[in-house]
């Protein structure tokens, strides 16, 4: 009996211990310190990110007055108005046309800030950062200002020459490339910055060779500096195109979606829906309807990231 | 030293004690007795006219012992709608909500009614417009109060000088102060002539077609001074008709007479194309006359507000009301309706019009011919038809009679501006109202 109870107490302290290193070994672990240290900042995604994702999810199943469940409805009603089919349009042309912009421009001018030597370039990266430094809500009325039918800027400009007034936000042409520029102006810093630590992360020895090789400039940029920014190329590009596609503020403040909606987003259109029209759960559906859109371009775009991370 | 410790017994004892001491206490009115009262008003843009609100306010708060909180919530970039859509989402906020226009239609279900508030006040100060009932009531029920601050008529605000110049009409004869208007002549007809002539001259008129309020007011206002209605007031789609029809040939004319950049037009161009000098009429509050008389003085000695031309189905001029809403769900709704009939008694709605310099508009019968109007300067008098004393046009809002959910929607996605301007553009007549039918028929979803 006694060696019984003794046997229990050691097969229970021997439990506990087991508990208890096993505790020790769990907190001792990189992966939990690493989860513990990023709890805050899920929480927060959790809280500011996937609630209202999946409650804007459930508003769009909703009826308009939001008292009935209407499972899809909303997107089959979507789906047969022209304007919506516009808003789809526009913001493919609007994202594509404003990220190839964007990184024609970065890669252009992260090159001659490549070649600038030390000190000077610190300067440059400096003062080509301030587009993208500045609260785009703030500069985009500055924008608006140059761009004002009665008090242009540009046009005043363009009058030296004899050129214009063109109605840069009234007609649909000037409108669209207006919302272009302006992204463009305010995003390529980004790609800027992005394209130069890729260009500096490549080995010199490889452009000497390429040079001993008789490259010219081109072949050295094709075969050398290309494939070595593949990867920094198609992140940049995927996460501009998301930021682009879900754009609201230079749309906003400088059209509102006219001229007769042709400038237009999807954040654009679902606030005009959503919240001046008081149709919220229609505005839901409007805004989720980038996700499938995004969801593809980042498969393609992480799938090929991916290959040549498992190739190299 | 000795420590006292405290039985259980003792401490149920102590609890029960105190709480039925706390019970049979007599009722002693503090301070702020009757609660707390938190308040959302629109931020008015006339410098120091939130200081009217706040000052009715605390008045108010002290007569009552209320504790008060107010925050003035600016209607730029849609601001107060953002916060009416959180509020009714959250069913928690302010206890009285300032809303534009269409909202208190909008969050019918969320409202307190407020009949009893009403009532009495027509009585004491007249009766409203149409436009205010078609808004602020619902089968009978009246959802909000309407308020003074912000509440507007877009009429012409016209350059005496350029008008009488180019256009051979004068505006003061046409409404004196103090007088009755002569508008036999102040036609739709009058008035696209008046627009050739000025555009001929380099002043045109400055008329939006964009998507924001100003530009949709008007439209509205012209589209029913032709008896033209997108959807009638049953919820049927009338927009094929030759009234529909009318009016877009009109538009289509006058149009071409307007800047070439008007389609994007927000609803602060109008007032720097007044204030610049470079037009002879707008379609506006008294708002771009108010800066003008800081910014261009001699712009602003020149203007004159005055009212509507006339279409063949009447004298229509653009409503845009404010309204008082109390949340059902706030906590201290009979306060806020206190406070809400001591805004909206004549001295404190006379307030509201002084400090405002004549912007603000009561929705009242009764209350259109206060001295701000008739003293406001210069020109002395430029604001006496501003409120429209001789009730010689109908107040009416753009898209109306049609059921308010819908025409919210045909209101704020600018169908009118939009199929008048796509018929302008090249569309032809049949192609332009089939987009507005298709449009509305979006809009019918419940």
């Amino acid at each position: 009996m006694a060696d019984v109870v003794v046997e229990q107490g050691r097969a229970v302290r021997a439990r506990g211990a087991r508990k208890g290193s096993s505790l020790r070994n769990a907190l001792g672990r990189k992966s939990t310190v690493a989860f513990f240290l990023t709890l805050p900042l899920i929480l927060l995604i959790v809280l500011l990110v996937l609630y209202p994702a999946f409650y804007s999810v459930y508003l769009a199943t909703l009826n308009k007055a939001m008292t009935k469940f209407v499972g899809l409805s909303n997107f089959t009603f979507l789906f047969k108005r022209e304007t919506f089919w516009m808003v789809v349009r526009q913001s493919c042309i609007f994202a594509i046309t404003a990220v190839v912009f964007k990184a024609l421009i970065g890669f252009i001018v992260a090159h001659f800030v490549h070649n600038i030597p030390g000190k000077k370039q610190r300067k440059w990266r400096g003062m080509l950062l301030v587009p993208w430094v500045i609260p785009p809500a703030m500069s985009t009325l500055a924008w608006l200002w140059l761009f004002d039918p009665s008090y242009s800027a540009f046009n005043y400009t363009l009058s030296f020459f004899g050129v214009g007034p063109i109605p840069w936000l009234g007609d649909t042409f000037w409108a669209r490339f207006s919302v272009i520029l302006v992204n463009v102006w305010y995003g390529a810093p980004f790609f800027l910055i992005m394209y130069l630590a890729a260009l500096k992360s490549v080995p010199e020895q490889l452009y000497e060779a390429a040079a001993i090789d008789g490259a010219n400039w081109w072949q050295r940029i094709w075969y050398v500096t290309l494939p070595m920014m593949r990867n920094i190329i198609a992140i940049t590009t995927l996460f501009s195109l998301i930021v682009t596609f879900a754009n609201f503020d230079i749309v906003r403040i400088l059209t509102s979606g006219g001229p007769l909606d042709t400038t237009h987003l999807f954040a654009t259109w679902a606030f005009q829906v959503g919240i001046q029209s008081s149709d919220i759960p229609l505005g839901a559906c409007v805004s989720l309807f980038m996700v499938p859109i995004l969801a593809v371009a980042a498969i393609f775009i992480l799938r090929d990231v991916n290959k040549r991370g498992n190739e190299a | 030293m000795s420590r006292k410790t405290l039985t259980r017994r003792q401490f149920v004892a102590a609890t029960a004690m105190s709480s039925a001491a706390l019970i049979t206490a007599p009722y002693v009115r503090g301070a702020y007795a009757a609660g707390k009262l938190s308040i959302g008003f629109w931020d008015h843009w006339v410098p120091g006219a939130n200081k009217a609100s706040t000052d009715l306010v605390n008045e108010w708060a002290a007569k009552e012992k209320v504790e008060v909180s107010i925050d003035y919530i600016t209607s730029n970039n849609k601001k107060i709608e953002l916060t009416a859509a959180a509020e009714a989402q959250a069913k928690s906020g302010h206890d009285i909500l300032q809303m534009p226009s269409w909202w208190p239609q909008a969050y019918a279900e969320n409202l307190e009614p407020l009949n009893d508030v009403m009532e009495p006040l027509l009585k004491q100060n007249g009766e409203v417009n149409g436009t205010v009932k078609y808004l602020g009531q619902s089968g009978g029920k009246w959802l909000a109060v309407p308020a003074t601050p912000g509440s507007q008529i877009k009429g012409p605000c016209s350059r005496i000088d350029l008008m009488k110049k180019h256009a051979g009409i004068d505006v003061q004869e046409m409404y004196p102060v103090g007088g009755p208007p002569k508008v036999e002549n102040w036609t739709m007809e009058t008035f696209l002539k008046a627009a050739e002539a000025c555009h001929k001259a380099g002043v045109p008129f400055g008329i939006g077609l964009g998507e924001t309020t100003d530009s949709v007011d008007t439209a509205g206002a012209i589209f029913q001074s032709f008896g033209a209605e997108l959807v009638n007031a049953k919820g049927d789609i009338t927009v094929k008709t030759d009234q529909v029809r009318q009016a877009m040939e009109f538009y289509k004319k006058l149009i071409a007479f307007l800047p070439p950049d008007a389609p994007s037009w927000d609803d602060a161009s109008n007032n720097k194309w007044l204030i610049s000098g470079r037009g002879a009429m707008i379609l506006n509050p008294p708002s771009a006359w108010a800066v003008a008389k800081r910014d261009a003085p001699q712009v602003a000695e020149q203007c004159w507000t005055h009212g509507f031309p006339s279409g063949p189905k009447g004298r229509f001029a653009p409503y845009l009301p404010y309204f008082w809403g109390v949340w059902s769900f706030g906590k201290n709704k009979e306060a806020a309706k206190s406070l809400l009939v001591h805004m909206s008694s004549p001295s404190s709605i006379e307030k509201f019009v002084a400090v405002s310099g004549g912007y603000d508009l009561p929705a009242y019968a009764n209350m259109t011919k206060l001295k701000t109007w008739e003293e406001e300067g210069p020109p002395k008098g430029t604001l006496f038809h501003y409120p429209d004393p001789y009730k010689h046009q109908t107040l009416s809002i753009a898209a109306s009679p049609a059921p308010p959910k819908i025409a919210q929607q045909i209101y704020f996605q600018a169908t009118l501006t939009k199929m008048a301007l796509r018929f302008a553009r090249g569309e032809t007549m049949d192609q332009a109202l089939a987009w507005a039918e298709g449009e509305c028929e979006g809009f019918m979803r419940s």
